[in-house]
């Protein structure tokens, strides 16, 4: 099996590519393939906690923390977040924040890195 | 000991979006993967601007002035200075009616050895075909 690195820039309200990122990542993880999520710029939306979910606007919270607790390994861009008021204290349990290299690094073994860049 | 290569291709205007700069720094960060890394091992970034990319480049950009923000220029510059690889595409700075006199090309008030290549998208396109992943900004 393999490991496909992707990294995210939309925003998780105002796109849909995050939902695609995250489902995307469910279909790679059911196939048995080991997938790391990269959000940075608006993407790190994703990582607060306690959104709530409308009919009308994209939500994340549960489908992502879903996929986090069967091993989805999710790392937010810690000055985007940081830019944005997303602090540690209101980031979702489980997910990672570490800088830009985090990334990067995780290319490295990635067999296929696939970049959705912001709106 | 092995290494990857990451292409960053930029073909959005600057500050319309974020990702122009984000682009600049995800490469920029490739100094630093080292820690995530076994010794040895490296990850690589090559930066090309193609179409309406290639407006970043544009020199004596006024972003601290106008947005108070650090300019995609002196990030480019930064990027030199750390010897990256960047080129910009001849064809589509033609199309702007721009020349290498109205683009960034050097850092060397930083002290940077590297220079911006404009150089035809051909080559642009053997980079790419050299990376094992792109990354589209």
């Amino acid at each position: 099996m393999g490991k496909l690195t992707i990294g995210c820039f939309a925003s998780l309200v105002g796109s849909l590519n995050l939902d695609f990122a995250v489902k995307l990542s469910a279909a790679a993880m059911e196939k048995g393939h080991k997938v790391d999520l990269w959000v940075s710029g608006n993407g790190t939306m994703i990582s607060i906690e306690e959104q709530r979910p409308f009919k009308d606007y994209s939500s994340l919270e549960k489908p992502l923390k879903e996929l986090m607790d069967k091993g989805l390994n999710v790392t937010a861009c810690e000055a985007c977040a940081e830019a944005r008021g997303y602090h540690d204290s209101n980031t979702l349990k489980g997910v990672k924040r570490f800088s830009m290299d985090w990334y990067l690094g995780s290319t490295f073994d990635a067999d296929r890195v696939l970049h959705i860049g912001g709106e | 000991m092995a290494t990857t290569k990451l292409g960053f291709i930029v073909q959005r205007p600057g500050y319309k979006s974020e990702n122009p700069k984000l682009a600049l720094t995800h490469a920029i960060a490739s100094q630093s993967v080292e820690i995530y890394l076994n010794e040895g091992d490296l990850v690589t970034a090559d930066i090309a601007f193609i179409g309406e990319g290639v407006l970043n480049c544009k020199k004596d950009q006024k972003a601290m002035e106008t947005y108070d923000l650090s300019s995609t220029e002196s990030h480019i510059k930064m990027a030199l200075l750390l010897d990256l690889n960047v080129l910009v595409c001849r064809e589509d700075l033609e199309r702007y009616g721009m020349t290498e006199n109205d683009i960034v090309i050097d850092a060397e008030e930083f002290g940077a050895d590297m220079t911006v290549k404009v150089v035809p998208y051909a080559e642009i396109t053997k980079m790419m075909e050299e990376m094992n992943h792109l990354l589209f900004f």
